[in-house]
């Protein structure tokens, strides 16, 4: 079984847009996972039937029983975190500013602390509208862990192919290059950079490399917008030499991009007679990286 | 809003304002840039770059390095001689940082949170806590413009505590500032979270499509949930802003400006230029923008 997780860096590149093409004409053979937790869009285009949809727990967070609380205080001395406030009555935690280490749980000394496992998120297992099984989650607002839900997502894919005998699983990843990124590379066969000639792009495209080197991990990039800036283009095209990463395909700029999501539509959809030839060749690229 | 006293007996209201967007690549960055840099004309104005994964404000804000310093946070660090292999820290931290290995205790620092609990209880005091680098803050001046930006260090997991050190950084170097623009991360997740919590508004920049309204209304919920009133601006505008004008009416958000979709901006973007002087219809919707945040304030 094979991993490929498409990445940016930088938004808006037409990361989604490149993954759910591949998706569309591919439908029979991968997986689909969405692993953007925090702004999960795939779905949009491929309105999946939703077959199994579950909590997702991790991690936990202080709560104090007022009851108990004798009001010493000694939770807010040891809290990093500012995270414990004072009522008249008793202490309580503001959830939003905890991050659950247990150091107040641990010292109270009336046991009125207790670290109970937070919600946050749900996760899916669904078939997309082609056909195609897929794994996507929801973080909830405001929720860490979002790195433990992308690992999630990823484990419930491969499970995914397993049941469908599929080889093949194609991950929407998250932009930046912090914890949701590193847990949606782990593992991965090929990471499939999506980047834009711009001097920011570059500048991302370039801090997303140095995270895969630092993990080892065979990259392989794709120019979108290739014509908004030839120069950019070109110093892109040097930089990847430079690195032995292989640029698959360069995309025209196209307004078809956010027509094709306006109607809830791949590219390869939208405008067949325009994509289709391309996007068979990347994916053929993308089978000879791995 | 926070309003407190100067040394003179005036009263200064100091507005903080966060620019995000669900979606990644609406134009967030391109907003915080260029309405900073034409604010700062006629307000005493900040612009801080929170987006600490992939910081792009530099780009456009060309200016003199004024200070550089590495920020850093504490994690333990294991004393050999006085361990004497209790296990304890290993029980207690929640984030798997510490790890025994045979006779050895390996301190992992991209998973620690900081939270001193292994290093105060330690029986053996064996965890003295030492400074690990996050990434670095830097100070820029341009023109009339301050401009702080946080990078974080690439490897290392978590945003949101070098996120809170700017903003500590922030109130202890510009508490006066008229105007403090954030450009913020995008999405809903903690490091958000951490840019957004203390501003005193946001505005969320979106584009007139399906990804684009889906992402505004996580991004919605997100800032209702901390109380922070906002406003929408729509970038690329065209067509399509039916979308996100029924949504902003049923959910009662002010739309404060629509930047139109013309290709000359990519090519401006892509060059890192500012773009308000060359593109009129842009400094038009900054005086929209600057207009209504001087209301506010």
């Amino acid at each position: 079984m094979k991993e490929i997780v498409v990445i940016s860096g930088k938004g808006g590149t037409g990361k989604t847009s490149v993954c759910a093409a591949l998706a569309y004409i591919k439908a029979n053979e991968l997986v689909l996972a969405d692993c953007d937790v925090d702004a999960a869009d795939l779905h949009l285009i491929f309105r999946p039937k939703v077959h199994k949809d579950e909590p997702f727990f991790s991690g936990v967070k202080a709560v104090v029983d007022p009851a108990s609380c004798t009001n010493c205080g000694k939770c807010a001395q040891v809290c990093r975190f500012d995270a414990v406030r004072q009522d008249e009555d008793a202490h309580f935690v503001d959830l939003l500013d905890c991050e659950g280490c247990g150091y107040c749980a641990l010292i109270c000394p009336v046991n009125a602390i207790t670290m109970p496992k937070q919600k946050v998120g749900r996760v899916f297992g669904s078939e997309a509208r082609t056909g195609t099984p897929m794994a996507h989650a929801r973080l909830d607002i405001g929720a860490d862990n979002s790195g433990k839900l992308v690992t999630k997502v990823k484990s419930d894919s491969k499970a995914l192919a397993t049941e469908h005998s599929r080889e093949l699983i194609l991950v929407d990843g998250s932009p930046g290059i912090g914890c949701p990124v590193i847990a949606s590379l782990s593992g991965a066969d090929l990471a499939l950079m999506v980047t834009e000639p711009s001097i920011s792009g570059l500048e991302d495209l370039k801090r997303v490399c140095e995270l895969g080197s630092k993990f080892d991990l065979k990259m392989a990039c794709v120019i979108n917008k290739t014509d908004i800036n030839p120069r950019i283009a070109t110093e892109i095209r040097n930089t990847m030499k430079q690195r032995n990463i292989p640029i698959l395909m360069e995309l025209p700029y196209s307004n078809d991009f956010s027509e094709a999501i306006s109607l809830g539509q791949t590219l390869t959809e939208y405008n067949p007679s325009q994509w289709q030839a391309l996007f068979e060749q990347l994916w053929e690229k993308i089978l000879k990286e791995i | 809003m926070a309003v407190w006293r100067q040394a003179t007996t005036a009263v200064t209201t100091k507005m903080r304002i966060a620019i995000t967007s669900g979606k990644g690549g609406t134009g967030k960055t391109t907003l915080a840039v260029n309405l900073a840099h034409y604010l700062a004309r006629k307000h005493d104005t900040l612009l801080v770059d929170l987006d600490v994964e992939e910081p792009n404000c530099h780009v456009f804000i060309k200016g003199k390095l004024q200070q550089k310093e590495v920020a850093k946070r504490m994690v333990p660090a294991w004393n050999i001689r006085a361990c004497s292999m209790c296990g304890k820290c290993i029980t207690w931290c929640r984030f798997n940082s510490l790890i025994r290995l045979g006779n050895t205790i390996l301190v992992l620092p991209e998973l620690c949170h900081s939270c001193y609990l292994c290093s105060e209880l330690c029986p053996d005091a064996a965890l003295p806590m030492q400074a690990f680098p996050l990434g670095k803050l830097s100070r820029i001046k341009d023109g009339e413009l301050d401009f702080l930006e946080a990078r974080m260090e690439i490897g290392v997991e978590q945003a949101s505590p070098l996120i809170s050190q700017a903003l500590d950084y922030v109130d202890n170097h510009f508490p006066g500032k008229e105007f403090q623009l954030l450009d913020s991360p995008p999405g809903t997740s903690c490091s958000m979270i951490a840019a957004t919590k203390t501003a005193d508004f946001a505005i969320l920049v979106t584009e007139p499509t399906p990804f684009g309204l889906h992402d505004l209304s996580l991004a919605v919920e997100t800032l209702r949930q901390l109380q922070i009133p906002i406003a929408v601006v729509i970038n690329r505008s065209g067509a399509n802003d039916g979308l996100i004008e029924e949504y902003c009416s049923r959910e009662s958000i002010p739309i404060w400006s629509k930047i139109p979709h013309l290709r000359k901006i990519a090519g401006l973007y892509s060059e890192g230029q500012l773009l308000y002087q060359k593109v009129p219809e842009l400094q038009q919707s900054l005086d929209e923008i600057i207009a209504k945040l001087e209301e506010l304030s």
